[in-house]
């Protein structure tokens, strides 16, 4: 299968870049990477837009920010706990949303996360606009000083891998299968007996958990978690970067996180500084104008077109 | 005179609330809610006839707010000029809009003029950022409308009054006409069943456009109204877009008459907020908006979908 | 695909050399690289923004370009306010960049997460703009200098006196994060020392776009004076509301922190005769004017504020120290700094505390009125200066606790 080649080139890329680019830079896009794939497990997959995602990033990272600010524990449970909690708000945010469909949806989780941003905005420990500073990368397992960048590289590597590999089995599971006939004929797979909704909502936990997760591994290696994690922009960021690479395919939000991130970066030292946000927005409009299937969409119509 | 103020408010308490306070707030809630209506007019008129997502009506309320200042600043258009004349020069803007970016995708799902619009609103905020700073520009308060009215309970801006009387009047016009007039029995009918209206001889396509470019100039009139009481800024449009949206979900997608209604009352019970727990001003909406989609998903003045 | 590979390859080099450069002594990577973080575009870019940018680099010309033989480079970025986006960025100047010393750094919460990363890279911080004084007090570290002013000095040079000349309730519209924090806590801590009383409070979000509701607040409280702690165009917005709403004409307004631009930005109706405390102003003598007559040049003919001022002499006296210790080593350079007094057009009776707080005459200051002003800019009439020791607070009241047990 010349799949798994890709693959490996890719996972042997991922092992060599911290020498050849900034480890923290690469964090960053592994961390968005795996938020844009959880986030891809709910649209993609089950076909539901999200517009308060960024609710389950910011509560990984507040979680575990807090937790390994106050105690020292080391950073795994500071991550399980983050990853706990976040599926916990995905559970109650989820048995309230997933009843409603379409643009109703993506109605109430925006206004959920609203409601949650205003939490967060104002309990006492997420230290409001100035958010948790300082956050101790700690030693995983009280044994691997993770604060070299090179070895906090290979652990979120590896936390990437971990959550990437249970998307990919997810999708590719019965109950993957069964998210796609939800979304691609609902009244059709009520017909046939399955309990949508309970589907739907076990897509969103495991989504909103894997969001929580990439939250608390960005709050390690940037060690701070802060307000923007939090805000609807970062919603609406999440969104671009799924539509981008493309929706549905495995490896779509990742190359989009890849390029948003890449292009944040790149303008931010250039000359187009300024216009960060205008080529953003032209890339969302090109993206819903010219190619809607994203970058990895195309690709994979190109190759069937011409091979 | 402070003392007159302080000690009337201290009498005016009724079970512990003092209610001149309260009061205050309710009018600045009512101001605000003013806004609210006029924006949410233009979104829910540009959903309800067109079924397009209008993600960028917060932005362009910012270059209404921008457009009325550049007018002032480099071609000394006062702001009475700019009234008129900043509605019509966004509104075209929203015609072009329509023309070369969401006409090319008026088949598709909602989603997508939901994220294109996104974009354009990005775009505008970017380029508006670059161009005057984030900081904020004055515009000055126009003479006829400077100065105040004491009421019992407070000073009352003249220019805030004004804020209320015109914004209410639009709206009441606006309803007005696409709910009870022959004009607007075409714009409805022509919206609903295009098909039909085409039949009849009737350029479906130029009134989706001029829809569009209303509603949209709607939102280029709210920012000329608040141009001289916020600060001008590229920002305005991104922090009302989020909570004019509630209001126009909460009042029922499509329902022009709900989003008016939704918009006054909306501002008011964040007055209300802000007097008994004002940290909780900018989400009050959004507690509501949770609320009426659990149990009432099409909204409070909504048709059942 | 040759972008990429040029990328690689300077990165590459870069990574080597940042191995080899940590073990000469001298100067790292042969150049002494400073960084300005500012807030470019927002509330607070006229205050510092560009404009530190331009003072930094008027001081690197000024010492001569160069440092021991070895050039000087000056890098900025925008913080947008954000803790993040300002900590991200630092963190990859020093770790990727190899900046030695960061400067500008204006919201206090974007300084408080910066200044953590400095200190864990053992680079030096020259905090010229941020009014907070934990980096001096509660979370110091031997890495921080705190130039121009803060909370505790606007309290002392503004407050104390309104305070005991029988203003004694006030009310706070206070910027919600740690700055608006700190000056409240300060000022009433002020206030109550003088038997005075705070009737009441409220925070607004940094930028809020309409104060009117807050201004009710104010006007029901009874208070004699609403304090403004919030600064720059938050400020401008707030004192703009008040007047609109007729609470000028009532009460008294204090704005606790007032930068010269934003004192230009206000109607002199509404703002002239209020009294104020600042590090700096333009026209005080000869030497101010000297300097501030060249920083207009550079800024598009606008007057320096007190953070520009503070990062030109926070920068002169850096590399003076650089220079004298003959190394960018940051603890020989801080202790150089420490050692040596601070004394330009900006500092009077100036040195470097052993906590990091720079201590130096402060200025009592009042608005004038449109009668009273003689050009566009003259826009303060400077009432009093405030010796250093009187206007900061002492080393041992600050709780420092790496400067209380050095001896």
């Amino acid at each position: 299968m010349k799949n798994k080649k890709l693959n490996l080139a890719i996972f042997g890329l991922a092992l060599l870049a911290p020498f050849a680019l900034y480890p923290v830079f690469l964090m960053k896009v592994l961390c968005f990477a795996l938020f844009a794939c959880a986030f891809n497990l709910l649209l993609g997959f089950a076909g539901l837009l999200s517009f308060g995602h960024a609710i389950f990033l910011g509560t990984g990272a507040y979680v575990t920010g807090y937790l390994m600010l106050t105690y020292s524990i080391t950073p795994e449970i500071g991550i399980v706990a983050g990853v706990i909690v976040s599926a916990l708000v995905g559970l109650v945010y989820g048995k309230l949303a997933v009843k409603r469909e379409g643009i109703y949806f993506a109605m109430v989780t925006l206004a959920l996360a609203q409601l949650m941003f205003f939490f967060y905005l104002q309990a006492p420990f997420t230290g409001g606009e100035d958010g948790l500073q300082g956050v101790p990368r700690g030693a995983l397992f009280g044994l691997i000083d993770l604060t070299d960048n090179m070895v906090m590289y290979y652990f979120v590597l590896a936390i990437f891998v971990i959550g990437f590999l249970l998307i990919y089995r997810t999708v590719h599971s019965p109950f993957g299968q069964v998210l796609k006939a939800i979304r691609e004929n609902e009244p059709r797979a009520i017909s046939l007996g399955y309990k949508v909704n309970q589907y739907k909502l076990l897509a969103f936990v495991l989504s909103a958990a894997l969001a929580g997760l990439a939250g608390s591994t960005k709050a390690l290696v940037f060690q701070l978690a802060s307000l923007n994690d939090v805000h609807w922009f970062m919603s609406g960021e999440v969104v671009l970067m799924t539509l981008l690479g493309g929706m549905g395919t495995i490896w779509g939000p990742v190359l989009g996180a890849v390029t948003i991130v890449g292009l944040q970066n790149f303008l931010a030292s250039g000359p187009l500084a300024n216009y960060i946000h205008v080529v953003m927005g032209v890339v969302f409009i090109l993206c819903v104008l010219a190619f809607r299937n994203g970058l990895v969409g195309e690709l994979q119509r190109l190759v069937k077109k011409n091979f | 005179m402070l003392h007159g103020y302080a000690l009337g408010a201290v009498m005016a308490t009724f079970l512990g609330i003092n209610l001149f306070g309260l009061f205050g707030q309710l009018l600045v809630g009512l101001i605000n809610g003013s806004f609210y209506a006029l924006l949410a007019l233009g979104l829910a008129i540009i959903f309800g006839l067109l079924k397009i997502i209008n993600f960028s009506q917060g932005a362009l309320y910012m270059l209404g707010a921008f457009t009325a200042w550049m007018a002032l600043e480099y071609l000394q258009i006062n702001y009475w000029w700019a009234l008129f004349l900043v509605p019509l020069t966004v509104g075209a803007f929203g015609i072009l809009l329509e023309r070369f970016l969401i006409r090319p995708i008026a088949n598709e799902d909602h989603l997508y003029s939901l994220l294109l619009t996104f974009g354009v609103a990005l775009i505008l905020q970017g380029l508006f950022t670059d161009w005057f700073g984030s900081s904020g520009l004055p515009y000055a308060i126009p003479e006829e409308l400077k100065g105040g009215t004491k009421l019992p309970f407070m000073y009352l801006p003249n220019y805030r009054a004004w804020i209320i009387i015109f914004s209410l009047t639009v709206c009441a016009a606006t309803w007005f006409m696409i709910e009870k007039t022959k004009l607007g029995a075409y714009l409805r009918a022509g919206t609903e069943n295009p098909q039909l209206m085409q039949a009849f001889g009737i350029n479906v396509p130029l009134i989706v456009t001029l829809t569009y470019g209303f509603g949209v100039g709607l939102a280029g009139l709210a920012g000329v109204l608040a141009a001289p009481v916020y600060s001008v800024s590229p920002e305005m449009g991104s922090n009302i877009l989020i909570v004019v949206f509630a209001i126009v979900v909460i009042g029922g997608m499509g329902s022009i008459g709900g989003a008016i209604l939704t918009g006054l009352a909306m501002g008011i019970i964040e007055g209300l907020t802000k007097y008994f727990y004002p940290e909780a001003s900018n989400t009050v909406i959004f507690l509501v908006m949770v609320l009426v989609l659990l149990v009432k998903p099409s909204g409070m003045f909504g048709k059942e979908a | 695909m040759n972008l990429m590979r040029k990328s690689l390859i300077t990165s590459a080099l870069a990574a080597a050399m940042a191995v080899s450069a940590t073990a000469q002594a001298s100067l790292s990577d042969d150049k002494v690289k400073i960084g300005v973080l500012a807030d470019m575009g927002g509330v607070y870019a006229d205050i510092c923004g560009q404009g530190c940018v331009e003072a930094v680099k008027m001081a690197v010309d000024d010492f001569g370009g160069t440092v021991l033989g070895k050039p000087i480079e000056v890098v900025s970025a925008d913080d947008q306010n954000k803790p993040d986006i300002g900590s991200v960025k630092v963190r990859e100047w020093v770790e990727k960049d190899q900046v030695d010393v960061v400067t500008g750094m204006v919201s206090s919460a974007v300084t408080g997460a910066v200044t953590k990363v400095l200190t864990a890279n053992e680079k030096i911080a020259l905090i010229a703009a941020s009014a907070s004084h934990a980096f001096t007090t509660k979370a110091c570290s031997p890495f921080n200098a705190h130039w121009t002013y803060d909370v505790v000095s606007l309290a002392n040079g503004t407050v104390k006196p309104t305070v005991q000349s029988g203003k004694k309730k006030w009310f706070f519209i206070t910027a919600d994060y740690a700055f608006g924090h700190a000056l409240e806590k300060v000022a009433t801590g002020v206030i109550k020392e003088n038997g005075g009383e705070v009737v009441g409070g409220v925070r607004a979000p940094l930028g809020t776009s309409d104060f009117s509701s807050y201004i009710l607040q104010a006007q029901s409280s009874g208070a004699d004076v609403i304090a403004l702690a919030n600064a720059g165009s938050d400020m401008v917005n707030s004192l703009k509301t008040a007047a609109e709403f007729g609470l000028t004409e009532m009460t008294d307004v204090a704005g606790l922190l007032v930068f010269t631009p934003n004192a230009l930005a206000l109607d002199p109706e509404v703002a002239g005769g209020m009294k104020l405390t600042t590090g700096f102003y333009w026209n005080m003598d000869d030497q101010t004017r000297a300097w501030s007559k060249r920083f207009m040049k550079l800024n598009n003919g606008k007057i320096p504020a007190m953070p520009h001022a503070g990062a030109y002499s926070a920068t002169m006296h850096y590399l003076k120290a650089v220079e004298a210790a003959g190394t960018d080593e940051s603890k020989a350079v801080m202790a150089k700094m420490k050692e040596t007094p601070v004394e330009d057009f900006f500092s009077r009776n100036g040195y470097l505390r052993k906590d990091g707080r720079m201590v130096h005459d402060m200025l009592q200051v009042r608005i004038n009125t449109a009668d009273e002003r003689k050009g566009s800019n003259d826009v303060f009439t400077i009432e009093k200066v405030i010796k250093g020791d009187d206007a900061f607070l002492p080393l041992d009241k600050g709780g420092c606790a790496f400067a209380l047990s050095q001896k």
